[in-house]
């Protein structure tokens, strides 16, 4: 069944089961393979994308549900706050293996887009679904207080 | 005249390679020109048509001025590829800027790990200590043949050329000539001899060097197994067995075939696997799978019943690991004796990127796509399951999604599984990617295994440890397999008893023995191996023995280890950092210590934890000193201790696989929980600084935390813990 949404502000039409998950449409037929697979049901947020500017577990979203609407991936991640997000996460040195930081960041991006100063305890709040095994929390906190630094010009 | 070390280049390292400047390159597979600075994967391998310098099997350097550096070492986040870019552009003296990273192919006789033998794979922390004098030649011959190739060209002596940065100067002459300018004449004899660097004089080792993998793995384009697409590339899954050692009876595919997407349903030895044209047709397909299982020969035992059987086994005689003197007569002899019994549960890895490789196998051919950490052993295991020969089957390394020691297993399981679905599928050529689920991974078995361990102290009237009794039972992660003839001596798996075993305390009567328990749940060496259990009991238990004389829990240790100064020199650094002396914490609070050796490299933590009055607790702050021989990079170092740390405090207050019946009760994050931001707490690192040769740190940072936790916690309630994990209902 084909479902038509904006995806990276394209409009983009992708045929699949209607129940296909989002994130095997987007990585299987929108061969946008930044998003990742890491459990398949909202338990670790690697597959975190923005729907409609709300982080979301693309895994258990169904293709269908996001016709009509807009979907943002790590390859579409635009926003001063996104943009900071990254940068920070460079100057920090946060990623260890790497797997998991698409959906950390996606995740961190949504919540400066939200809370542009958030304290240590919005942080826990909006970045606990998201597992990094390789355990670079301390330093996704620093990144994020050094992004939303940045993004508020008071770098 | 610098007070470097002069050395003579080893010939093995650089056999196959005598042509200095190489047109077509002499490996298997060649790589792309990829603009990435550390690019995993070559899916487009190109003739490489430019002139290159190939002084040996680690380096190339463009006529673009690019130096690439070609990795023996998996990648999995423990930063393996800046470490190695960055010794050898180190003695090259390259321009940082331009050092890209490329995986090696399966190629033993260049890339053989010399830690581990002959055999090329990453694994026991060993990656900087192998690479380390061998990349230093590399990086340093190849410099005396770029000077060598300019004052050729120069006419003049090499003594009055300098290099910095990627360029050479002829100073007198005002003369420079770029690494790059330099590749078509470099093409000299191999020098017999070079000098190494002086350390006073390193500008990227002992710095806070850059990672190189670090911005592709911020904005998506690191490029992991998940991510391998090929034209006419099918995905697979595999049905497993719901017991482990339990078989195929029969199936009925019908369902499964008639899912829109599924291609194929093959049995392969170790399932059922659905082919299909992506994840999602095949995840409905195997889910539509009817199987019946033979679960005549497969476990059936329940962990809780092994436990209690353990339990009885570390009161009967068992194998000696260490004897010294006489310790049960000396606990007879004791004004004092303790004993404690402490239970450690199995433990998944579960790496971010669940299990995963592409196979593209034909009648002649096996071309592998993974996040491979076993190169040697899994070319092997593939090409005796494909029908070939070893020579065969090549290999392309890409990023891994964490692995914890997962990827490297002696049977290739994941990789074995590919090989046989694309045989099953007719050894046609087409890319088969095997993709595990996180239930597949959680269930799939080759847990760090289950242990018991029971422990004597005898005290005479001043406190002062006189014996030592320690007995660890539990199933050996090497028997049975291709390693045991090297770690499997007189019964006695050094990896059950690594931490144990060589404990570094100074006691005049020490026992150490294993009992080893057969049973059908597959098990794997795990983040730290035997010191993820027997470190946790030694110092738990040390820490009571101290309670029990009198002392304070650093200065009996520290008062224990006069014969071992790295050990006592970080023990000494975390208390002094963590505030030790100034005394306990305040009430509902407490503080834990906890030391070891693991891999050659020395690490303690204090850690400080608050309680609650109902029960709970969180840990607040990790104290952390570690010496590692030269710190290569220090930001790697300290974020590999931050991991070890976050990692190690999952496991210690939530891991377990816990089994019933024969099948394993978790399944997912949602029932094995690991740790998560919320639970993290702060962590400083402190780096001993030394000459010494480089040690590992991926793993070591890991072995300290859970007694020191548990430490922290006696401290603060006075309640020792001796059941693993240390939240309860975790398992």
């Amino acid at each position: 069944m084909p479902t038509t949404f904006l995806l990276n502000e394209k409009t983009t039409t992708l045929d699949a089961e209607s129940d296909m998950p989002l994130l095997w449409a987007i990585r299987e037929r929108a061969l946008l393979t930044g998003t990742k697979f890491g459990c398949g049901i909202a338990m670790c947020g690697a597959c975190t994308v923005h729907l409609d500017g709300q982080p979301v577990r693309s895994c258990v979203t169904t293709l269908a549900s996001v016709a009509g609407r807009k979907v943002t991936t790590i390859e579409g991640l635009q926003s001063a706050a996104g943009k900071a997000v990254q940068a920070a996460w460079i100057e920090l040195q946060v990623p260890q293996c790497g797997y998991c930081q698409s959906g950390q960041i996606m995740s961190a991006a949504a919540l400066l887009e939200n809370r542009p100063a958030p304290s240590d305890a919005e942080i826990d709040s909006a970045m606990s679904g998201n597992i990094c095994r390789c355990a670079t929390y301390s330093r996704i906190r620093a990144a994020i207080h050094r992004a939303s630094q940045s993004a508020r010009g008071d770098a | 005249m610098s007070a470097g070390t002069l050395r003579a280049t080893r010939r093995t390292f650089l056999k196959g390679t005598g042509s200095a400047v190489l047109t077509v390159l002499t490996i298997g597979f060649q790589w792309g020109g990829s603009t990435r600075r550390a690019a995993a994967r070559s899916l487009s391998p190109k003739t490489a048509t430019e002139p290159r310098f190939a002084p040996n099997a680690f380096l190339r350097i463009g006529a673009d001025d690019s130096v690439t550096v070609i990795a023996k070492h998996l990648e999995m986040g423990q930063g393996a590829y800046t470490g190695i870019a960055t010794i050898v552009a180190e003695e090259l003296d390259a321009d940082w800027t331009t050092v890209r990273v490329q995986s090696a192919p399966a190629d033993v006789k260049l890339y053989a790990n010399s830690v581990l033998g002959n055999l090329q794979g990453t694994g026991g922390s060993s990656a900087m200590a192998n690479s380390w004098m061998q990349l230093r030649e590399a990086g340093a011959t190849a410099r005396a043949m770029l000077l060598a190739a300019a004052a050729k060209q120069w006419r003049v002596p090499v003594q009055e050329l300098t290099v910095d940065n990627g360029v050479v100067y002829d100073a007198a002459k005002k003369r420079r000539a770029t690494f790059g300018s330099l590749v078509k004449t470099a093409a000299l004899p191999v020098p017999n001899t070079v000098e190494l660097k002086d350390p006073k004089n390193y500008k990227l080792i002992g710095h806070r060097v850059a990672r190189v993998d670090v911005p592709a793995k911020c904005d998506g384009t690191a490029q992991f197994t998940l991510d391998v697409d090929m034209p006419g590339m099918l995905v697979a899954l595999l049905k497993r067995p719901p017991l482990f050692g339990a078989t195929v009876k029969a199936f009925d595919a019908t369902a499964a075939a008639a899912v829109p997407g599924v291609v194929k349903v093959v049995q392969v030895p170790r399932g059922i696997a659905v082919i299909a044209e992506g994840f999602w047709a095949a995840k409905r397909g195997r889910d539509a799978l009817n199987v019946e299982w033979d679960d005549s020969q497969a476990e059936k035992r329940s962990s809780a019943d092994l436990m209690s059987e353990y339990r009885r086994l570390a009161d009967r005689p068992a194998l000696s690991a260490r004897k010294e003197g006489d310790a049960a007569a000396a606990i007879r002899a004791a004004s004092r004796t303790l004993s404690a019994g402490f239970e450690f549960p199995y433990l998944a890895h579960a790496p971010m990127e669940p299990l995963d490789a592409v196979v593209k196998l034909t009648p002649s051919s096996c071309e592998i796509w993974a996040g491979d950490q076993f190169q040697t052993v899994d070319q092997a295991n593939a090409a005796h399951a494909a029908g070939l020969d070893a020579q065969q089957v090549s290999i392309h390394t890409l990023y891994a999604g964490g692995s914890f020691g997962r990827r490297a297993n002696p049977g290739s399981d994941y990789i074995v599984e590919a090989v046989s679905i694309a045989k099953a599928c007719g050894a046609d050529g087409a890319p088969i990617k095997l993709q595990w689920t996180r239930e597949d991974d959680v269930m799939g078995g080759l847990y760090r295994p289950m242990y018991f361990h029971k422990l004597e102290a005898g005290l005479d009237a001043q406190g002062a440890l006189t014996a030592w009794r320690h007995v660890i039972v539990g199933q050996s992660i090497v028997a049975g397999t291709p390693f045991a003839a090297a770690l499997v001596k007189g019964g006695i798996d050094s990896t059950s008893v690594e931490g144990a075993a060589n404990i570094a305390y100074t006691i005049p009567n020490i026992d150490v023995e294993l009992s080893t328990t057969q049973v059908g749940i597959p098990v794997l060496w795990w983040r730290v191996v035997g010191s993820s259990h027997t470190t946790f009991a030694v110092e738990s238990f040390l820490d009571e023995v101290a309670h029990a004389a009198g002392k304070d829990p650093f200065t009996y240790r520290r008062d224990l280890l006069e014969h071992h100064p790295r050990m006592r020199g970080v023990l000494e650094l975390a208390a002094e950092k963590a505030g030790w002396a100034d005394g306990p914490l305040p009430q509902g609070r407490g503080r834990g210590i906890a030391v070891a050796e693991a891999f050659k490299t020395f690490v303690a933590q204090v850690a400080e934890v608050t309680v609650d009055p109902s029960g709970g607790f969180r840990v607040d702050r990790v104290v952390c000193a570690v010496d590692c021989g030269t710190p290569i990079n220090p930001d790697v170092i300290a974020a590999q201790m931050e991991g070890g740390i976050g990692f190690g405090l999952g496991a210690a207050l939530y891991g377990a696989i816990t089994v019933k019946d024969g099948r394993v009760q978790q399944s997912n994050f949602n029932s094995y929980r690991v740790l998560r931001m919320n639970e993290m707490p702060k962590v400083e690192v402190h780096i001993v600084p030394s000459a010494e040769a480089p040690t590992g740190v991926g793993e070591p940072g890991v072995a300290p935390l859970g007694p020191a936790v548990a430490n922290a916690l006696f401290a603060a309630t006075g309640k020792r813990h001796c059941v693993f994990p240390l939240v309860k209902g975790s398992a």
